[in-house]
């Protein structure tokens, strides 16, 4: 049998799912150290942001591979959500699915969406600007009428907004939901269980999903309440 | 058995006429139930009770009555076998219920599993599955070597065992939110795969009881767990996360 039969059974489209699910989220560590930045030096975010908007790798390759990483783990997902809805065609009278299954684990297509909602919001805040500037204006300067590198003072002028601050806040819920199940899920989706280090994976994947979101969190605050450490942080 | 002491119950049941029709849950009342009683007998009692009253008996699947046929598909109560934990329908007593309870039973749910009659599912699906791959076809006519004579680690032969216990009663696709039959496919992939007999066809099996498991259509895994949790035979996840790695190589290769 072929590659492409990973693709047409059950078990290979799940492994599929946890491939592109482990793409995202060595994608996530990525993106939170770089904001992470953006508190504690307006520099370094602003010459790594810099580095990423112009550097054509990053642009030409690891931008259209994410977007499509993304647009495949959703749509595989949603695909299997429906499939999976077929295969109980009667539902029962009394279900106590609770006593034997996490909330998580039987969410997750609702915290994927959820997710996918907040993306919408995400790119019409910084990625359709973003385009418009480099594409449609043609200026890749990354500069600002000032002179100065425009992208720190952009991200802190979004999250002047109280609403989308708290819109940010509540994606990033639903993302440590998401992430609460899917990454331990992902090591057995691909087959990968062990005696010693199954249990480190949840451990580490329960750290991952709780910790990344939350530093998400904190810098979205730290911006709209501008308590950033550092002196050049001064709006 | 004491006579007074007895509970009450309310049942709910899904009453089905046969294949064809669209059933609904119906209400019945069972009177001075013993908590020594197994769940089965319970049944029994609302069976008379119905034959009596010149009703129609709930149809229910059960043979062995003691946990290895694999055949009393109930869910009760909102779980797959009710709410003890490593038992069948047969093996449940009533001792886990109390006097005025409501209690919800219904057929196993799975479009793979169609309703034949009441509480009474097709289960065949399970069988194709066994037939697809589910054997090792070693010839072994007059010449049979003694099993002994081969050396197997006992980690392997102890996995193994623990996956052949596995009794195909369905309560993992019962279970499973996705109603996906992967608990016990991949039991039946791991008793053979594990042991030098079966390792000959291990790459074919794997994907051909896959392929079968998909045309049956049972749904696609999520690793909810929910699976092993309500498992008479407390299979473990262990076998799935083989399976699929198995799979995985089969199909790369
Ligand atoms: C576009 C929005 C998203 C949607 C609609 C979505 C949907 C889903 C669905 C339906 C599953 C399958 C559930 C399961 O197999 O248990 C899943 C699994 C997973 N998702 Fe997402 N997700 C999204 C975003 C993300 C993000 C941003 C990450 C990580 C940063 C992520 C990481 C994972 C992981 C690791 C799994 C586990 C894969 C597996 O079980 O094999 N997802 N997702
Ligand atoms: S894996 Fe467990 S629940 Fe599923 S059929 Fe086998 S014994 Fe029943
Ligand atoms: S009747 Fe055989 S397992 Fe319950």
């Amino acid at each position: 049998m072929s590659n492409s039969a990973l693709s047409k059974s059950s078990v290979g489209r799940k492994v599929l799912m946890a491939l592109s699910g482990f793409f995202l989220l060595v994608f996530l560590l990525q993106h939170c150290t770089i904001n992470l930045l953006s508190i504690i030096s307006k520099d370094l975010f602003n010459e790594i942001s810099h580095f990423m908007g112009t550097n054509p790798v990053v642009q030409i390759f690891l931008q259209p591979v994410l977007i499509f990483g993304f647009i495949f783990h959703l749509g595989m997902g949603i695909y299997l959500e429906i499939n999976n809805k077929k295969a109980r065609n009667v539902k029962y009278a009394m279900n106590k699915s609770a006593v034997n299954s996490t909330w998580m684990s039987r969410n997750m297509v609702i915290t994927g969406i959820m997710i996918f909602l907040f993306l919408g919001l995400h790119f019409y805040d910084f990625w359709i600007p973003e385009i418009t500037t480099k594409l449609v204006q043609q200026d890749w300067s990354g500069l600002d009428a000032s002179g100065e590198f425009r992208y720190w003072a952009e991200v802190n002028h979004k999250f002047h907004d109280p609403v989308r601050v708290g819109i940010y806040c509540l994606a990033f819920v639903f993302l440590a939901l998401h992430l609460l199940h899917g990454f331990q899920s992902a090591f057995q989706s691909v087959g990968f269980r062990h005696r010693r280090y199954t249990p480190l994976i949840k451990k580490l994947g329960n750290i991952y999903a709780i910790l990344i979101p939350a530093l998400f969190v904190v810098i979205a605050l730290a911006h709209h309440f501008c308590c950033c450490s550092a002196a050049s942080c001064a709006p | 058995m004491a006579a007074n002491t007895g509970m009450n119950l309310t049942l709910k049941i899904w009453r089905q006429k046969d294949a064809k029709s669209s059933g609904k849950m119906e209400t019945y009342q069972v009177r001075d139930i013993s908590d020594h009683m197994s769940f089965l007998e319970m049944m029994d009692v609302l069976n008379e009770q119905l034959i009596g009253e010149g009703k129609e008996p709930v149809a229910f699947d059960h043979d062995c009555r003691e946990g290895i046929c694999g055949m009393c598909s109930m869910y009760i109560n909102g779980e797959a076998h009710g709410p003890d934990r490593g038992v069948t329908t047969c093996q449940l007593h009533m001792r886990k219920f109390k006097d005025g309870d409501t209690i919800y039973i219904e057929p196993w749910r799975a479009t793979a599993f169609p309703v034949v009659k009441d509480l009474v599912v097709d289960r065949s699906s399970f069988d194709r599955v066994m037939n697809a791959g589910g054997f090792v076809s070693v010839n072994t006519s007059g010449n049979a070597q003694d099993a002994n004579a081969i050396p197997i680690p006992k980690e392997d032969a102890d996995k193994a065992f623990d996956a052949a216990t596995c009794i195909g009663c369905g309560a993992c696709v019962a279970t499973c939110k996705n109603a996906s039959a992967m608990l016990f496919v991949s039991a039946k992939v791991s008793q053979l795969s594990l042991l030098p007999q079966g390792q000959v066809e291990a790459k074919d099996r794997v994907q051909k009881m896959v392929d079968q498991m998909d045309k049956e259509g049972f749904g696609n895994c999520t690793n909810t767990g929910a699976c092993e949790v309500e498992c008479p035979k407390g299979i473990s996840l262990d076998n799935i996360a083989r399976m699929n790695s198995e799979y995985l190589k089969a199909s790369t290769k």
